[in-house]
């Protein structure tokens, strides 16, 4: 569905993605891991055309490229895409019902009957019937949460994107988060990226996996080649190890001899 | 969307208000709609006029009845003013316009002096008898040097 | 003394080039939200919303400083006329400094103070909390929502705001010239409607759309813009602020100096 081709993005002299070739294939769940600062949310948002690429293209089902698109046919484009932010992302203004109705209230002329109908399914899904009424400010962290993928996916789209879907959430919301997107895959064939850093729940729901390290992809493959890969930085990551070859500190000399120098 | 109803109800009378805020000061002070037209104008030539300006007042009795129109120069080189006058004012065809000044140095306004005769001026006459600027300066040069006052 | 040379032209360069690469960026702005005026979908009611917002919440502060302002005029105004003995001067001295001068400043200094501050607050939280980023993946131009609704607002609200404060100085200047000072009624009104002519009024028309404009954009630019932390949000507000103060008093001076 997204072919991704020598795509990379630059902030200055950090080069937060380097050169990638990625292909995300449709129906499938693609879950891109890393530590923290390995430049998978920017790799997620230049995906989602958010971010302008550095070099590179993205092909969208072959024809459209979404690194040199014009404003509005990304719009168009866009209909059919959802995303869940890592923060959720709601509408402050807008209670949780006219958040979940908000896409349907921009892009279709559908009956508030039927847009009413609608929003409940997506919202019993999630776990957040009854709920509709409140502010966003009155949601707790999780509760924002199910509340953005109920707005992510009520439009049905084919591509969703996920930033982090279960990191600030209790475990039962975690597991219940991550089987929601195992099963929207097996069930309404639906296409989703997943940025975490969460191994067990990525593993999981994973058809694919990409392992991101200094913006570099250094392992790709289903959940099954990651788990038995020789390569010491994939271990070192999924085993959660603090010795290895990634170092949990960037600094190039050891504390003790900075130390002795004077810091 | 009740809240919305009642915001855009807020929203009309604000805007409203403001326009009838805009109108009101554009009728009263900017004199627009009328209120200038209801009137007539008279002219009148002075020798000197002592810099008085567009908007002056002019007063009988020390009753504001009028403004100066227009300000010029005719071709004798003497002052040409036109005044408008407001409606029902009546003005006698003998009537004196003298330029005078509030204060010692407030502003020049035309002052109107109503005569002895029983015919008013029409839109358009002119005034005939008129006093020019008494100037300051050539009433103390004239006192200084006047003959008597030399010892 | 060659480095602290190269230093201090350096500085002077890249802040002049900063400051112009951020004008330019901030007319696109408010280019691209003028394009999406005229575009659909049609933001009515979100227009309707930021007025509220905007022009109703600012109502009363504006009608306050408004009386005082007039207050304060015809007492000092009084003050000094009175040792001109030209008193009845006062009506005019008062309408014109605040139909010409202090109507559409002071009402312009509120408004940055009531509304321009919120408006950057509000749209750098969207940043920050990535709402401007959800409106563009629901396929929702947050230009079009989000800024334009904003300036359009400050723009068509600012004049309205004037031609009240303009009412309610006067008033309060009548008040206190009339009742408290003793000035003649009459000679209060009549030199006020002689002298104040049209153009005057225009003039303060046509100052109070350009500095709605000029906070519309200043303050949604910034907040548009601001660095997406809780310290960027709090700068941008600051920095807004400031701008759109000194902004107002340089395009005052501007257009006073080209309509008189």
């Amino acid at each position: 569905m997204l072919r991704v081709e020598n795509l990379s993005r630059r902030f200055g002299d950090l080069l937060a993605v380097a050169p990638a070739n990625i292909h995300i294939r449709r129906h499938q769940t693609t879950v891109i891991m890393g530590g923290s600062g390995s430049g998978k949310t920017t790799l997620l948002r230049l995906l989602a055309g958010l971010e302008q690429a550095s070099s590179g293209h993205i092909w969208l089902d072959g024809k459209h490229d979404l690194s040199c698109i014009s404003q509005s046919g990304l719009y168009q484009l866009r209909q059919r895409m959802g995303m869940v932010f890592q923060y959720s992302a709601l509408l402050n203004s807008l209670n949780v019902y006219e958040n979940v109705a908000f896409p349907l209230h921009e892009h279709t002329q559908l009956d508030e009957s039927v847009i009413r109908t609608m929003v409940m399914m997506k919202l019993e899904q999630v776990g957040m019937r009854g709920f509709e009424h409140l502010m966003p400010s009155e949601l707790s962290g999780g509760m924002a949460k199910r509340v953005a993928f109920a707005r992510a996916l009520i439009t049905d789209p084919e591509l969703v994107f996920f930033d982090e879907p279960t990191s600030g959430l209790d475990p039962i919301s975690a597991g219940v988060v991550s089987s929601l997107i195992h099963r929207l895959g097996q069930q309404t064939r639906l296409t989703s990226v997943v940025v975490t850093h969460d191994v067990e729940a990525g593993l999981r729901i994973a058809d694919k996996v990409i392992l991101l390290w200094q913006g570099h992809v250094i392992a790709e493959g289903t959940a099954e080649d990651i788990r038995h890969s020789d390569d010491p930085r994939v271990r070192q990551f999924i085993e959660g190890n603090p010795d290895g070859p990634i170092p949990f500190s960037r600094n190039e000399t050891p504390f003790h001899e900075a130390l002795m120098a004077g810091l | 969307m009740q809240g919305y109803r009642k915001i855009e109800i807020i929203v009309g009378i604000f805007v409203f208000v403001g326009i009838v805020a805009i109108a009101g000061l554009a009728i009263k002070l900017g004199q627009i709609g009328g209120l200038s037209s209801s009137g007539y104008e008279l002219t009148a030539v002075f020798e000197d006029v002592g810099g008085i300006r567009v908007g002056g007042d002019v007063m009988m009795a020390g009753v504001s009845i009028g403004r100066v129109a227009d300000v010029s120069l005719d071709d004798d080189s003497e002052a040409h003013l036109l005044l408008e006058i407001n409606e029902g004012i009546k003005i006698s065809t003998d009537a004196i316009a003298t330029v005078r000044t509030k204060g010692i140095i407030g502003e020049r306004y035309i002052r109107i002096t109503q005569g002895a005769d029983e015919e008013s001026l029409n839109d358009g006459d002119e005034i005939e008898e008129t006093e020019s600027a008494i100037n300051i300066e050539d009433l103390v040069s004239k006192y200084i040097f006047s003959p008597d006052n030399k010892e | 003394m060659r480095r602290l040379l190269t230093h201090i032209f350096g500085a002077i360069g890249r802040s002049t080039l900063s400051s112009l690469q951020r004008t330019g960026d901030a007319t696109m702005l408010s280019l691209r939200a003028l394009c999406c005026f005229f575009m659909p979908p049609w933001q009515g009611s979100h227009i309707v919303r930021q007025l509220y917002a905007l022009g109703v919440g600012s109502l009363i502060i504006i009608a306050i400083t408004g009386a005082f302002t007039g207050m304060v005029l015809a007492l000092q105004g009084y003050y000094m006329l009175a040792k001109f003995g030209s008193e009845s001067l006062l009506g005019s001295a008062i309408a014109l400094s605040i139909i010409r001068e202090l109507g559409p400043v002071l009402a312009a200094f509120m408004l940055i103070g009531r509304a321009g501050s919120s408006i950057t607050a509000e749209i750098g939280i969207m940043r920050v909390t990535e709402q401007l980023d959800a409106l563009q993946m629901m396929a929702v131009n947050p230009v079009g929502r989000i800024i334009m609704p904003r300036i359009l607002a400050t723009v068509i609200a600012l004049p309205l705001l004037v031609a009240i404060f303009d009412v309610v100085g006067l008033a309060a200047g009548y008040v206190i010239g009339v009742d408290l000072l003793g000035v003649n009624a009459g000679a209060f009104i009549g030199e006020m409607v002689t002298k104040v002519a049209m153009e005057d009024l225009n003039i303060g028309w046509i100052k109070a759309a350009g500095f709605g404009l000029l906070i519309g954009a200043i303050c949604t630019w910034y907040g548009y813009r601001a660095e997406a932390t809780t310290e960027g949000v709090a700068r941008a507000t600051t920095q807004a602020v400031v701008l759109s103060c000194v902004s107002v008093l340089v395009l005052d001076y501007i257009l006073t100096s080209f309509f008189l």
